[in-house]
């Protein structure tokens, strides 16, 4: 769509600026003045210019809890993203079904995070719940509270479970866009199921899948409550992730530089993934149009 | 070529869509048509594609049904043994969460706070996501994603910080403070939902209403929405979904009188040792908004997660 220039667009998005930058900008700024300055109490302040950022940079902390995030990022995209493509792929395309899957798929996302975190507390302990039962029945020593290994296995499965349906869904509303026409043209050529996929599914759900992915690597790089709840980054600090550790610092030990300039730089690679992200998805904007 | 078309027939989709009986015709032995050649496909992929998302949902609901299954168990039982359903069927945890005030109180400021703050996304991101799909404008691009930065800071930065700042301004402990709070990343998201749905409206109709001598505000609010009414109401789901779920800043911006309900939990979960009905009963309570929401949204809830952009 070809779009006029017109300045007075701005009178429009004001109150989003408004807002935005009063919930954005100022708290922000806030974090930035904590993170140049020591504090010792009595609201007295020194500036200490970059100390802050070079112990976050040099800590083994820092770097540890940046690993587990990667790690656990990638996990989670790696299981996420093919699982939902194959149960979006195997859906029903109409019909009465559709609206059930949908509604059913959907539920996991409108649970407050909290409540994932407990209900998959209550599922998974060892003693009394469905799962921790079923894998010490099957012969397998499993307790998430004490190794870290499965409290990871728990933790992976929970954001699987959690936030799959939101690729499904995404993917989806991308093969639904297909029209038929194209799929007769597949048949009438003799393409095989793989073809139809590689060549005509796979295209035009790139542009979704492009938010699938962005959406997941966002939202499950600042995860935080849903392991909070679950292990308290535990065992020891096996799944301590990057938010766990920053609120750690900031409400646990008031290390206000620290939590401050640990956000910061928290912030920035976040911004540095969204940008490519977005600069991305709008030069493929671009190119359709 | 095939692009051009291609548009042509989801712009066309959206007119079906949303025009009067007149065009319902045509459009249902078009569907007829689809549903042929679906029933055609269904057939080629095997007889047993229904099987994954059965396994799917089956995976999906099993947690759920614990904890149905726990809520109507005594924390004596719980903690008693392991049985797969109910031996001694109560339904006393969710007498108490019914009667007592701390826990449902919980419940109604989470609902005034996600109320308010859907009312508030929504109204102002029409206006925008308006601008951002029809005009330039100086610092656009930029602007936009900025906005998107929002929606994807952790709130973890910003917890202690907004702690502060809705304390200066009075706001604090209120439902208004988390309202507020959460248009951090609902304004931008809403704005992008709705500028995805904008965008498939062609722009001929807004040129041809104000030919008919429309103003804007007039031809925004009586054609306008109406056309995307779809897109309004996924938009709102989505800002009611996620200022629902979100617990951080709810949890930093309130005390005692706004506490919200997945606070309540936690408090609970802490201090009065491990009372597991009551707390599966409550976690069962929290789920129930959501469905009733989606069972609303449910023929748009595939196109509100793709942005209104497929």
């Amino acid at each position: 769509m070809t779009k006029t220039w017109n300045n007075k667009a701005w009178f429009m998005v004001l109150p989003v600026l408004l807002l935005v930058a009063f919930n954005a900008v100022i708290p922000l700024m806030t974090v930035v003045n904590y993170s140049v300055q020591e504090t010792f109490g009595n609201n007295l302040f020194f500036f200490e210019g970059v100390r802050w950022y070079e112990e976050v940079l040099a800590s083994s902390r820092f770097h540890a809890a940046l690993g587990r995030q990667f790690l656990f990022t990638f996990i989670i995209l790696a299981i996420e993203i093919p699982l939902g493509v194959a149960v979006a792929l195997a859906m029903p395309r109409s019909g009465p079904w559709v609206s059930v899957c949908l509604v059913f798929m959907a539920l996991p996302l409108l649970v407050p995070w909290n409540v994932v975190g407990a209900m998959w507390n209550i599922f998974a302990l060892p003693d009394i719940g469905l799962l921790g039962r079923s894998i010490n029945a099957l012969g397998i020593d499993y307790n998430f509270t004490q190794q870290p290994l499965s409290a990871w296995f728990t933790v992976v499965l929970m954001d699987v479970w959690h936030w799959t349906s939101l690729v499904v869904l995404l993917a989806y509303a991308g093969l639904r866009s297909i029209p038929d026409a194209y799929y007769q043209a597949a048949k009438i050529d003799g393409a095989s199921r793989l073809a139809v996929f590689r060549y005509i599914q796979l295209p035009k759900m790139s542009r979704v899948l492009t938010i699938a992915v962005l959406l997941r690597f966002i939202d499950s790089f600042m995860i935080y409550t849903e392991p909070f709840v679950l292990t308290g980054g535990g065992p020891g600090n096996a799944t301590t992730f990057l938010s766990i550790d920053l609120v750690k610092a900031a409400l646990g030990e008031f290390n206000l530089g620290i939590a401050a300039a640990m956000s910061i730089i928290y912030f920035l690679m976040t911004l540095l993934v969204c940008w490519v992200f977005y600069t991305a998805m709008t030069n493929y904007y671009d190119g359709e149009r | 070529m095939a692009q051009v078309k291609q548009d042509a027939a989801r712009n066309r989709g959206i007119l079906l869509r949303d025009s009067g009986p007149a065009q319902a015709a045509a459009g249902a032995s078009d569907r007829a048509a689809g549903t042929r050649a679906r029933r055609r496909r269904g057939r080629e992929g095997g007889g047993f594609w229904w099987i994954v998302p059965t396994l799917y949902i089956v995976f999906l609901m099993l947690p759920i049904y614990w904890l149905i299954n726990m809520s109507f168990k005594t924390t004596n039982e719980i903690l008693g043994g392991f049985s797969l359903w109910p031996q001694n069927f109560t339904i006393e945890s969710y007498v108490e969460i019914f009667t007592n005030p701390v826990w449902y109180n919980g419940y109604v400021s989470s609902i005034t706070y996600v109320l308010i703050n859907t009312v508030i996304s929504v109204t102002v991101a029409l206006p925008a996501a308006y601008a951002f799909s029809r005009y330039r404008f100086l610092g656009d691009k930029h602007l936009f994603f900025w906005l998107l930065t929002n929606r994807m800071a952790p709130p973890a930065i910003f917890a202690l910080p907004f702690y502060q700042l809705y304390s200066a301004i009075g706001l604090f402990d209120t439902p208004w403070a988390v309202a507020l709070a959460h248009c951090l990343f609902n304004i931008p998201l809403a704005v992008w939902i709705l500028e995805g749905f904008m965008s498939g409206v062609p722009k001929e109709i807004d040129e041809t209403a104000y030919i008919d001598g429309y103003s804007w505000p007039r031809f925004f609010v009586k054609i306008f929405m109406p056309l995307i009414a779809s897109g309004i109401g996924v938009t709102a789901f989505f800002c009611f979904m996620f200022s629902w779920v979100e617990l951080l800043l709810a949890k930093t911006l309130t005390a005692v009188d706004a506490k919200p309900i997945a606070a309540v939990m936690t408090r609970t979960a802490s201090t009065s040792g491990y009372e597991l009905g009551l707390l599966a009963a409550a976690g069962v309570l929290t789920i129930v908004p959501g469905a009733v929401v989606i069972w609303f949204v449910r023929n748009y809830i595939a196109k509100g997660f793709a942005l209104g952009r497929v």
